[in-house]
């Protein structure tokens, strides 16, 4: 049963510079339970679809195409509409758990708001399934320590709690825009199992955004990978590790730190990621791609589907691979 | 935190003594004295006069009497103007004037300034906001002694709602016009800083988050952003507090009040060493105290905050 259908979404901001293009046409569907992950570099557009989704644009933003959810559009919904999907449908989880919880409230008046506003509970039945929900995000000793401020807290537990604060309506679908990234490595392990666990325990389906490869492979089943804005391949995970259809794909598998290999030297992809408001004509990886030719600073390739999987590239598949 | 309390309350001590003392000798630096005037005094008289308050005495002898008086009698000395009264007499008179239009201008300037910035933040670059900025422009150029001439020339010229000076122990009427005359520009300011804080405390990480959670937008504004906007806010009203409650000359000149603000500015031409020291400690001493107010405050809003 497919739970969200996003279908030619583009995001684009009016700056003083010109109006940049975050996001183009881009769709992917997913279903209910399931787990997709959108994996690109800074300033692909990633985090950007998912404001969109919950329609939490930038001021400066706007948003066109379609987003379907459980058969509603929900794109550019009014606010107070949106108000109603927010946390209890859609719920979401931020990159950085040090900026993104009030300083200035308890951990516990941040969550029984939620169950407050959308499940009508009292203050009490709040404060109890909130330290219930605590718990199963494993904070030690939750029920003392949900009277205290965020800034008590270290930043794996904060992120703990921002999940846990993100499940409290049992939401169907749940956005992890990079959980991970403000998080020590051995902190981020944990937090994955953690999003794992959770996930098949709630069964939630879960958008995981991330530029860190590494951490796709455990957990999603599809991954759309994206750079400067637009789809350069998607399908399932374990394929598209298996054989990459894009030379940016196998760029970014080549550059997750492997142990087991005699390698002294990180590979990675030379050039930087590109700058939205000057994107190159044609493909926007051209300047950086090893197989980039003619073709590709003049248009953008059409996205080829071959059973499950979709890519975006000029060179043939046998090139890249 | 009331360890905090009591060792900030302990260093206001020298702070004041020093505050008298550079006070003192800023005074004693200035040429002239409570006692020259257009037609010169016999030497002799001149000396006895200088006995009797005794300014004929070493600096040093002179400030040491003064801080003893201060400290062990709350004897802030005579004045060398008014004849019949001391100083004290004179800030107990004048005082609870301008405390009295002082103290509500500051509510008029906090509920109205506040709103007003809250409003323009969160209508950002629509006309409300060009519209609230406008007026605290507005209000901001217009001084006191602008304003002050143009509230008499319409409520009590044209109108004649309102009486044009006077105090008659604090009715209402009379307190009306100096309170509007000198809130204006407090009030501007504090729309600006209420302003520009708010609009940064919403581009904020933790908003996107509320607003993520499905809260309405006013909770999202009250609940979430309006204490941390606050904080800017409240360290200018410290200082901006004891301003206002400490009055103004231009209000005190020209609505008749009698309040303190006048004694400040006259006793420092007349050369009046008792009301001029007693007038600044008096304003020192509330300085230290709201700034140390504004601080504990701080402590109460920002839970990160511990001293």
């Amino acid at each position: 049963m497919t739970l969200l259908t996003v279908t030619d979404l583009s995001v684009s901001f009016a700056t003083n510079d010109g109006t940049v293009n975050a996001v183009n046409n881009l769709s992917f569907q997913m279903g209910a339970g399931d787990t997709l992950a959108i994996v690109g570099e800074s300033g692909s557009g990633k985090s950007q679809t998912a404001f969109a989704i919950m329609g939490l644009l930038a001021r400066n933003g706007s948003a066109t195409g379609s987003v379907n959810f459980d058969g509603t559009e929900i794109l550019n919904l009014s606010d107070s509409a949106m108000n109603k999907i927010r946390a209890r449908e859609i719920a979401m989880i931020f990159q950085d758990p040090m900026t993104s919880l009030n300083p200035y409230m308890k951990v516990s008046h941040q969550m029984i708001e939620v169950l407050e506003l959308h499940m009508g509970m009292s203050h009490r039945e709040g404060l109890t399934e909130a330290i219930r929900m605590l718990d199963a995000v494993r904070i030690p000793d939750a029920a003392n320590r949900i009277g205290n401020y965020p800034h008590e807290f270290s930043g794996g537990m904060r992120q703990r709690i921002m999940i846990a604060m993100a499940l409290l309506c049992r939401p169907r679908l749940l956005i992890a825009d990079e959980p991970t990234t403000a998080l020590d490595v051995t902190v981020q392990d944990q937090i994955m199992t953690l999003l794992a666990d959770i996930q098949e325990e709630f069964g939630s389906a879960m958008i995981l955004i991330t530029h860190d490869l590494g951490i796709v492979a455990g957990a999603c089943d599809q991954t759309v990978v994206m750079y400067g804005g637009r789809i350069m391949e998607a399908g399932p995970t374990a394929e598209l590790f298996a054989t990459p259809g894009h030379p940016y794909t196998t760029g970014l598998i080549s550059a997750i730190p492997r142990l087991d290999g005699d390698d002294e030297v990180l590979p990675t992809i030379p050039g930087e990621p590109p700058n939205m408001l000057g994107l190159p004509p044609g493909c926007p990886f051209n300047p950086r791609c090893a197989l980039a030719r003619e073709v590709c600073t003049q248009t953008m390739p059409a996205a080829e589907i071959s059973g499950n999987r979709l890519r975006a590239c000029h060179a043939s598949l046998e090139e890249v691979a | 935190m009331s360890s905090f309390i009591i060792r900030r309350l302990l260093i206001a001590i020298p702070v004041l003594l020093i505050l008298i003392v550079a006070t003192f000798l800023l005074m004693y630096a200035a040429p002239g004295g409570p006692f020259t005037s257009e037609r010169a005094l016999p030497p002799e008289v001149m000396a006895n006069i200088e006995a009797k308050y005794g300014l004929n005495q070493p600096l040093y002898v002179q400030i040491w009497k003064y801080v003893v008086g201060v400290v062990t009698q709350f004897d802030f000395g005579p004045s060398y103007i008014y004849k019949d009264q001391d100083v004290n007499d004179i800030i107990a008179q004048g005082f609870p004037v301008t405390l009295t239009y002082g103290f509500w201008s500051f509510v008029v300037a906090v509920v109205v300034g506040v709103s007003l910035g809250v409003t323009a933040a969160i209508r950002h670059n629509t006309w409300l906001d060009y519209l609230a900025v406008g007026v605290s422009v507005g209000a901001q150029v217009l001084p006191n002694f602008v304003m002050a001439p143009i509230l008499v020339l319409i409520f009590t010229l044209w109108l004649g709602w309102l009486p044009g000076g006077g105090w008659q122990g604090g009715q209402w009427e009379f307190i009306i016009m100096p309170v509007i005359a000198l809130s204006t520009s407090f009030m501007a300011s504090i729309a600006r800083i209420t302003r520009s804080s708010m609009l940064e405390v919403l581009n904020a990480n933790f908003i996107r988050t509320a607003r993520a959670k499905g809260l309405p937008a006013h909770t999202v504004i009250w609940r979430h952003a309006l204490k941390p906007t606050m904080l800017p806010v409240i360290s200018y009203l410290g200082p901006a507090f004891v301003g206002m409650i400490t009055g103004s000359v231009v209000i005190d000149i020209y609505f008749s009040t009698g309040g303190i603000g006048q004694f400040f500015v006259n006793s420092a031409l007349n050369r009046d060493y008792g009301v001029m020291m007693g007038v600044t400690i008096l304003t020192g001493a509330l300085t230290v105290l709201f700034n140390l107010v504004v601080d504990v405050l701080y402590a109460w809003i920002d839970p990160r905050i511990r001293y």
